[in-house]
């Protein structure tokens, strides 16, 4: 039956929406956080704010989104564009055991948090030390998501060997090299975790060196951006114009914007340390140099992506310069949140821009500002796409109707309006000198009363995203319950103007790999080894918590 | 295949864009000196309290009139506090931690670095204008991170 899309009730569905269901569970505790952190830091006092709760909640709220939500949700989008493309999913086993396994390190972490035992945030920066379990935990959700990556390249491989020469399809490329990626990424999270944090939080080593750990984690740390965004462009590029009626601009470029995405999404880590002793200016003006780089792909899918969209309208008969936009499918609950997710990624692309311009981001370092800005991006282009995708998925995945249509087609423009008043406000703040991360705003007399307006208007903005992630969480679960069966709808892709129908320059995904390597060895290869070299004393474990 | 000529142009377009950003960035670097806190030495965290500069940090002044500041940052605050500079003066500080990472942060300026255990930061800066500054912690170091937060008195000039 997956010849033609329809793959609900196969076991492959099972499988991909389980990891959707953990993700929209881990989504809706860490929204509730979510809440709770914009009051406190506004100063409204709620039953049992506390300081250890704030930063408790801090720390849940940044691991089960940035981490948990992200990651499971990605797996299961992966398994169901692989099933729906490939039409096949080779090694089944593996899959569920990667599903448990992320699972159970999931619910050991958690477990650490919500005692109180691992209040070190979602960055974790030692010499803050977690319990030990909070670690590992990690490294299982890391690994489960290692063999889900393993056994989609496995899928591809066998897919290859039925049709030698020809190119993935569109939506697959883009799966994999999200895949290629996150290999690439989390090898230096390895290395933190594995010899350095674990064995000193088991007490085997008594000392870290807390800048070689912050290295390590910002290798990490930012292509884990691109591998939330990506998943979210294959849908921009792949099902957006095909929900819409429109075509695929150019499956060319779309293809070349992955490839440049595994190229230099790693080797730019060094925009996260500009504030950092141990690393020279130097190396951190190269990492600038590839952090802007970056913003061609983006600039691009802009282009492809609004093109494609117009195809649409035009299609459907609109003449004029900018009337196409009236005739996409606004009401549409599943277009409507991408749509305003795409236009969330322009003010994040500004605001990137500032961060990342090596002098500019003195002003910005660790203030308000840069929670604003993870959240217009991580928070609304990644996140809102991928609960647009919920709407678009249940139905395909499970064989029933979306229930409470209405919630969905609000709970976009819910978002949308919350986020832009949270994120505004922040950001103002931010640039007046809110350090990010406080658990009351009103820090000494006067700074506090400059800043209290405007934690105030996020402390609403974060009400109404409230508001939202109820919406959103009540459709998934009438859906999920109570949805009427139906026939279900089958998985359809863009079809490209011009499809790629040959082996190209971007396809050679093996080859990319190597190029991403080679990128990650010229940039962290000298100031690593330099650090190592320099005669250097770690620092014994703190837990201030 | 080929690429649509209106995408051609766009690209060209992001690229020189792309491009015009870092030569900004770049000649300001050279020319102005706009560059991150980024110096290299390190320090024994354990042995903080017998260290020369840093087991009493202080405001000193050179003999060449070279205002150096000395800042531990430690949980839950900054020594020394109040730190006392003076106005138009190009003022160096040095930072490090007793303990955990923290942020240092003078609240409306772009004086911002981090203060780790084992390393130093070192910047220098110009206040333009006499007052009292906050100094933030930036990075979360605690139940009383929020807490943290130190003063700098900016004396002289011509008021």
């Amino acid at each position: 039956m997956t010849s033609t899309g329809v793959i609900a009730g196969t076991p492959q569905a099972r499988l991909a929406v389980s990891h959707i269901g953990v993700a929209i569970a881990a989504f809706g505790v860490a929204a509730i956080m979510g809440m709770l952190q914009g009051l406190s830091i506004a100063d409204v006092e709620f039953p049992m704010r506390s300081e250890s709760l704030y930063y408790m909640f801090v720390t849940a709220h940044g691991v089960l989104m940035a981490l948990v939500f992200t990651t499971f949700f990605i797996m299961g989008l992966g398994y169901a564009i692989c099933y729906a493309q490939l039409q096949r999913i080779v090694g089944m086993k593996t899959a569920w055991l990667g599903f448990w396994m992320a699972v159970v390190g999931t619910v050991a972490a958690a477990y650490t948090i919500l005692t109180g035992q691992s209040t070190v945030l979602y960055t974790f920066y030692p010499p803050m030390q977690a319990h030990p379990l909070f670690y590992i935990g990690a490294t299982l959700l890391v690994i489960g998501s290692w063999l889900w990556g393993g056994v989609l390249i496995a899928s591809y491989v066998s897919w290859k060997k039925d049709h030698p020469g020809q190119p993935v399809p569109m939506a697959m490329h883009g799966m994999l090299a999200t895949i290629i990626v996150w290999y690439l990424a989390t090898s230096g999270l390895a290395w933190e975790v594995l010899f350095m944090l674990i064995p000193w939080s088991m007490g085997w080593v008594e000392t870290i060196d807390p800048v070689i750990a912050r290295t390590l984690f910002w290798w990490f740390g930012h292509p884990l951006v691109y591998f939330w965004l990506m998943p979210a462009y294959v849908l921009w590029y792949t099902v957006m114009p095909r929900i819409a009626g429109g075509r695929l601009f150019s499956d060319k470029l779309a293809r070349m914007v992955f490839i440049l995405f595994v190229v230099l999404s790693t080797p730019v880590g060094f925009h996260h340390q500009f504030a950092d002793p141990g690393i020279s200016a130097n190396w951190k003006f190269v990492h600038t140099i590839t952090t802007f780089a970056i913003l061609f792909p983006s600039f691009v899918t802009a282009f492809t992506v609004i093109a494609s969209l117009e195809i649409a309208g035009r299609l459907k008969g609109a003449k004029g310069l900018f009337n196409w936009i009236g005739t996409l499918p606004w009401k549409d609950p599943f277009f409507l949140a991408m749509a305003l997710a795409m236009l969330s990624f322009t003010f994040g692309g500004f605001g990137g821009a500032i961060n990342a311009a090596y002098g500019m981001n003195s002003m910005v370092h660790n203030t308000a500002w840069i929670m604003g800005h993870f959240h217009v991006t991580l928070g609304t282009t990644s996140a809102l796409t991928f609960m647009g995708a919920t709407y678009w998925l249940l139905p395909r995945l499970l064989g029933r109707e979306l229930k409470l249509v209405g919630l969905a087609r609000i709970q976009p423009w819910l978002w949308f309006i919350g986020m832009g008043i949270f994120s505004t406000s922040f950001h103002i703040a931010g640039l007046r000198g809110l350090p990010r991360r406080v658990y009351s705003g009103a820090l000494a007399g006067e700074q506090g009363d400059a800043w209290a307006a405007l934690t105030s208007a996020g402390a609403i903005g974060g009400v109404v995203l409230f508001l939202s992630s109820l919406c959103f969480v009540s459709v998934v679960i009438a859906t999920w319950t109570s949805g009427r069966k139906v026939e279900a709808p089958a998985f359809e892709f863009a079809i490209p103007l011009e499809p790629v129908t040959t082996m190209g320059l971007w396809d050679r995904l093996g080859m990319w790999t190597i190029v991403g390597i080679v990128m990650i060895i010229l940039a962290y290869a000298y100031p690593l080894a330099t650090l190592i070299m320099t005669p250097r004393y770690g620092s014994p474990p703190f837990q201030p918590f | 295949m080929s690429v649509n000529v209106y995408e051609r142009l766009w690209m060209w377009g992001a690229g020189g864009l792309i491009v015009l950003f870092l030569a900004v960035i770049g000649i300001t670097a050279v020319t102005q000196a706009v560059q991150p806190p980024s110096h290299i030495e390190t320090i024994n965290p354990a042995t903080l309290m017998d260290h020369p500069e840093f087991g009493d940090p202080q405001v000193k002044v050179g003999p060449d009139g070279k205002v150096t500041v000395s800042v531990v940052a430690e949980m839950f605050q900054f020594r020394p506090d109040p730190i006392e500079v003076p106005v138009n003066t190009p003022v160096m500080f040095r930072i490090t931690s007793a303990d955990v990472v923290h942020g240092f942060q003078i609240i409306g300026t772009n004086a911002n670095a981090m203060a780790v255990p084992g390393y130093v930061s070192q910047f220098t800066m110009t206040f333009t204008k006499a007052g009292e500054y906050d100094i933030a912690c930036n990075e979360y170091c605690g139940l009383m991170h929020h807490g943290m937060v130190g003063k700098i008195t900016v004396t002289g000039g011509q008021q």
